[in-house]
């Protein structure tokens, strides 16, 4: 057997694999953090809740609707999204011409009232969704066992992301977006609909947070807790990325599940630590992040 | 000490009879009130082995009891713990400082227990440890004012480990989950399997709690072992046996071992995936008739069938009761030495018995979880292959290094 | 003496402010002092750890301008060196075991500052976030915590070797003399010279560098004591409940104390007490009622309500109202 610093190369490769598998995760997650944070300067704290809420609807759409996966994965980020937009407008929207904290903090009170009230109903154990049998089984890669849903997850979120990418990099819709990020009142004098553009934006960043929960509802335990500890890793996945950093946030998600990923074959108790130990090292030799514009 | 306490209470006792009809017993009810806690996890991972149905099994041996011990009325306070050792520490303290509870029932987290049986053993009251699973809880950290009922990881290693060497699975690779149990569980698994003539061939620690399992499978498949050994419990468990599903580690020749497998998580997964698993259960509510009457008592009330955790809880606050009923106090040393004096045989415990260092030893059993075609109803699902002696069990008290075991 | 006659009109207010100061200082020692004998001493203490620990934190961002996200370090800091050594050397008292947890989060706040202040704003937050989450990383890794089972059964010892603090009452005496000593140095460090210059930096930092100010040396030394005194508190709080835990280093404790701080007021002196009491109480009347589980609710309904609404807290709140009406 090969082996890679004392382990077996089909472990390694296995694990790395698997890395960015997670990190397809973290690159949707951070994406609609980063479009959120772009045009609105709000690190949205209730982003993880959306991603469990997400997750939360297919499940109960599953159980009461008779929702398939495949429609709910494209229900789901719309309904989600819409609820964001709702928040945009009821809430976010006020405190809009505050101290950017207040947004962080106003987010964080919204993610303790969903996740509370989730844990009332569902309890915090987790309840499993099935694999949709399209997706079941799984590819005999030689150095590993790939389970098909897997490598679809990969495959849908990686199309997501540059679809996302490819819009706001090269659509007109993306280049008003770009053009609020920078100046919002010169969009709002050429009779661009900032507001609007504002609560668009919020629920399509939800909706994509939203999406990443359809994909993990068939992975992981579906919990109202499962969202808040991806969070703060997903925080500093955009941090490392440069926020508001498109294309930092999407290669960045890849690269910190490939990171923990090799963590995970040498150190394993240091997997979720890992990320922050980039994030302090990023922040002090780079502090606009690996792709962000310096201030 | 007692003695003093007796003669002064019978005193008491014999001033206050002119007036009443004297009830001497009762004057050493602290209060005129038996006041029991129940401590446990109400919401989260632990919630469906202990939980709500716990404090069920506790209510129905208050009625079962009478709902008074020598005229005393019995009183039932509940919290959750949320598995946090602080929080169970400090509502077990305001407890015993502002309404004087003098036992505290169910306990199912390791961490929280120890921290719990340090503030009783400080305040001298006593607790009934139903939940928790680490052997070190009568070992290391025993106290004159706890007591460990159901199960412990010495049996579990012991059932398991060594059942699937002995079928020839000789070689593991552990999964252990990063904390004082799963190391306990890890370390008595070793010890088994190495002397059944097995070999650990490696291992991983995985935080607790753990969502995604994919890695640490990935690993134990390199490792060409054949048995994967789950050192963890609740939803870690149930996490790493799908995803081993999901990467078809039993397709590929490996086997999972389930070293503390419950009934709701059997119940949880299903047959299909967890069919011809092995594990060791203190209990199981079909494994005969004394069981099965009060299983379908505690179904009616419950809407579930009970796991040996509420079982147990059920067993031995009514022990309890009894010894307070016998003694005449509900003082914790009392109490606890009665228990120790009268064997133990309902319907939860045979041929049990309450050792010095704590641990109530009784039978065992070696389980198998059946398959679907064999099963007959939803909670259809073990069947139990032996029957572990209570003696043999149990770690003995020859290589106890509690300091209430003279050796 | 006949100075009080030639004192100005402005003197004479300013000494009857003063006078009025001291006197609701009086009366609030003095409920402190009754407070055990009404209420449940181990809440009350609870309380005042807490209470402590936010103004800790409220030193930061009230005056200093700079949002921690990480303040849980010091405190499981604090708790876990002096919960260590009382547990490991029986010899050692208490008040000398809560010194040398304060000296631990002191070194931490020192080399945690150190890198923190040379960013701003969210990455501020970040950096802080990310430190506490690599300490949380040891204590969990870290042998002499106990990981996830935490440390137990710390003793309270004999204070100054002869006093005793196994009574509650005892107990709740010394954690009051604490939460006095650190509320002092709170007060003291926001009326001084030190503390006008570190409200000048939260309102325009580049001023007050153009002034002159060695702003980064400002902000260490505000970052240093500010992690000092989570450090006591958390020390404090071990010998109270006998244990340390990992619930005190987990990021959620850094949550809740800026909710505590926000709750009370930013930036007011009794903001922080105000709120840690308030969310301590609801969580201790709650926990025990059948909204348990809807704590974590209403604490984010608060959040999100403070927000939008009362941004200066109760505290701040009352302050206006009052400067509205009668000045």
């Amino acid at each position: 057997m090969t082996m890679i610093f004392g382990v077996p190369l089909a472990v390694f490769m296995g694990q790395l694999l698997l890395g960015l598998i997670n990190g397809a995760f973290y690159a949707l997650l951070s994406l609609g953090l980063a479009v959120i944070f772009g045009l609105l300067k709000i690190v949205n704290f209730a982003h993880g809740a959306m991603y469990m809420l997400g997750a939360f609807a297919t499940l109960l759409g599953m159980r009461y609707l008779g929702i398939n996966y495949w429609a709910a994965l494209l229900l789901t980020p719309l309904v989600v999204g819409l609820f964001g937009m709702v928040i945009e407008r009821l809430l976010l929207r006020r405190i809009g011409h505050l101290d950017h904290l207040y947004g962080l903090l106003l987010t964080f009170g919204l993610a303790l009232i969903f996740e509370g009230t989730l844990v009332n109903f569902f309890g915090v154990s987790g309840a499993r969704y099935p694999t949709p049998e399209a997706l079941q089984g799984g590819f005999q890669l030689g150095f590993m066992f790939l389970p098909v849903y897997r490598a679809w997850v990969l495959l849908a979120a990686l199309v997501v992301c540059l679809g996302t990418w490819f819009i706001i990099e090269r659509t007109r819709l993306g280049a008003y977006l770009r053009a609020g990020t920078e100046n919002p009142a010169l969009m709002q004098s050429f009779g661009v609909n900032v507001p609007l553009l504002i609560t668009l934006t919020y629920g399509f960043g939800v909706a994509l947070a939203a999406f990443a929960g359809v994909l993990a509802a068939p992975l992981y335990p579906v919990s109202p807790t499962m969202g808040s500890n991806l969070l703060i890793v997903v925080f500093a996945v955009v941090v490392i990325g440069g926020m508001g950093s498109i294309l930092g946030a999407i290669l960045t998600g890849l690269g910190m599940g490939l990171i923990e990923g090799l963590t995970k074959v040498y150190y394993p108790e240091a997997a979720n630590t890992v990320i922050f130990l980039v994030m302090i090292l990023v922040l002090m030799l780079r502090p606009a992040g690996l792709f962000g514009k310096e201030a | 000490m007692t003695f003093i306490k007796k003669t002064l209470a019978s005193s008491i006792a014999i001033a206050a009879a002119a007036a009443l009809a004297a009830t001497t017993a009762q004057a050493e009810i602290s209060d005129g009130e038996v006041r029991i806690g129940y401590l446990a996890d109400m919401s989260g991972t632990y919630r469906d082995l202990a939980g709500p149905g716990g404090l069920e099994a506790l209510r129905m041996a208050i009625e079962d009891f009478g709902g008074s011990v020598n005229g005393a009325p019995i009183e039932v306070f509940s919290a959750d713990d949320r598995n946090s050792a602080d929080v169970g520490a400090n509502t077990v303290r305001e407890w015993v400082d502002t309404r004087n509870v003098d036992m505290v029932a169910g306990m199912v987290a390791s961490s929280v227990t120890i921290a719990v049986t340090n503030v009783l053993k400080e305040n001298d009251k006593l607790g009934i440890i139903s939940g928790s699973a680490a052997s070190s809880i009568t070992n290391e950290h025993c106290s004159p004012n706890h007591i460990h009922w159901v199960y412990d990881t010495y049996p579990l290693a012991n059932g398991t480990a060594k059942a699937i060497v002995d079928q020839g699975g000789d070689s593991w690779f552990m999964l252990t989950a990063d904390y004082a149990f799963g190391h306990a569980l890890e370390g008595d698994v070793t010890r088994v399997v190495e002397e059944s003539g097995g070999e650990v061939v490696g291992g991983v620690r995985h935080p607790f709690p753990t969502d995604d399992f994919s890695s640490y499978i990935l690993q134990a498949q390199g490792s060409g072992a054949k048995i994967i050994g789950l050192a963890n419990a609740g939803a870690d468990t149930v996490n790493a046996i799908s995803t081993a599903a999901q990467f078809g580690v039993v397709e590929a020749g490996q086997q999972l071992a389930g070293l503390l497998v419950f009934l709701n998580d059997v119940h949880a997964m299903g047959l299909d995936t967890t069919q011809g698993l092995l594990l060791t259960t203190g209990w199981y509510w079909d494994m005969d008739d004394e069981a099965r009457e009060w299983s379908e008592r505690y179904y009616e009330r419950m809407d579930r069938m009970p796991t040996m955790v509420q079982a147990g809880v059920y067993s031995s606050t009514m022990h309890y009761l009894q010894a307070v009923e016998a003694t005449g106090s509900d003082d914790a040393a009392t109490v606890r030495e009665y228990m120790m004096e009268q064997p133990i045989n309902d319907f939860f415990a045979r041929n049990g018995r309450l050792r010095e260092d704590g641990r109530m030893i009784h039978d065992m059993y070696l389980a198998q979880v059946k398959s679907p075609a064999d099963s007959t109803g939803e909670w259809d699902l073990y069947e139990i292959l032996a029957t572990i002696p209570a003696e043999e069990a149990y770690r003995p008290l020859s290589e106890s290094q509690c300091n209430l075991v003279q050796n | 003496m006949a100075t009080t006659q030639t004192l100005t009109p402005v003197m004479e207010r300013q000494r009857r402010a003063n006078m009025r100061r001291n006197a609701f200082y009086l009366a609030l020692i003095v409920v402190g002092l009754l407070a055990p004998f009404v209420a449940y001493p181990v809440f009350l203490m609870k309380v005042l750890t807490f209470a402590l620990f936010a103004c800790a934190f409220n030193l930061l961002l009230g005056y200093a301008g700079l949002l921690s996200f990480g303040h849980a370090a010091f405190l499981a800091t604090g708790g876990y060196v002096t919960g260590y050594l009382l547990s490991s050397y029986p010899g050692l008292t208490p008040e000398l075991g809560i010194l040398i947890g304060t000296g631990a989060a002191v070194l931490l706040g020192v080399a945690f500052g150190a890198l923190a202040i040379r960013r701003q704003g969210i990455y501020f937050a970040m950096v802080t976030l990310a430190l506490a989450q690599l300490m949380f990383f040891f204590y969990i890794q870290a042998p002499f915590t106990g990981g996830e089972d935490g440390l137990h059964g710390v003793p309270r010892g004999h204070l100054f070797g002869f006093i005793s603090l196994r009574s509650n009452l005892a107990m709740y005496y010394f954690v009051f003399a604490i939460f006095l000593i650190g509320f002092a140095i709170v007060q003291r460090a926001v009326h001084s010279p030190f503390g006008q210059v570190l409200k000048a930096i939260r309102e325009n930092e580049p001023r007050a560098v153009s002034l002159g100010y060695n702003v980064d040396a400002y902000k260490l030394l505000a970052f240093v004591i500010s992690a000092g005194l989570a450090g006591l508190a958390g020390s404090t709080k071990t010998i109270v409940f006998q244990l340390a835990s990992l619930t005190d280093a987990h990021w959620h404790m850094s949550g809740e104390v800026i909710l505590m701080t926000l709750l009370g007021g930013v930036g007011t002196l009794f903001g922080p007490v105000v709120g840690a009491g308030l969310v301590v109480s609801l969580q201790h009347m709650l926990a025990q009622s059948p909204l348990g589980n809807w704590v974590n609710v209403i604490l984010g309904l608060i959040f999100v309500i403070c927000v939008l609404s009362f941004r200066s807290g109760i505290v701040g709140e009352i302050t206006k109202m009052y400067r509205k009406n009668f000045k």
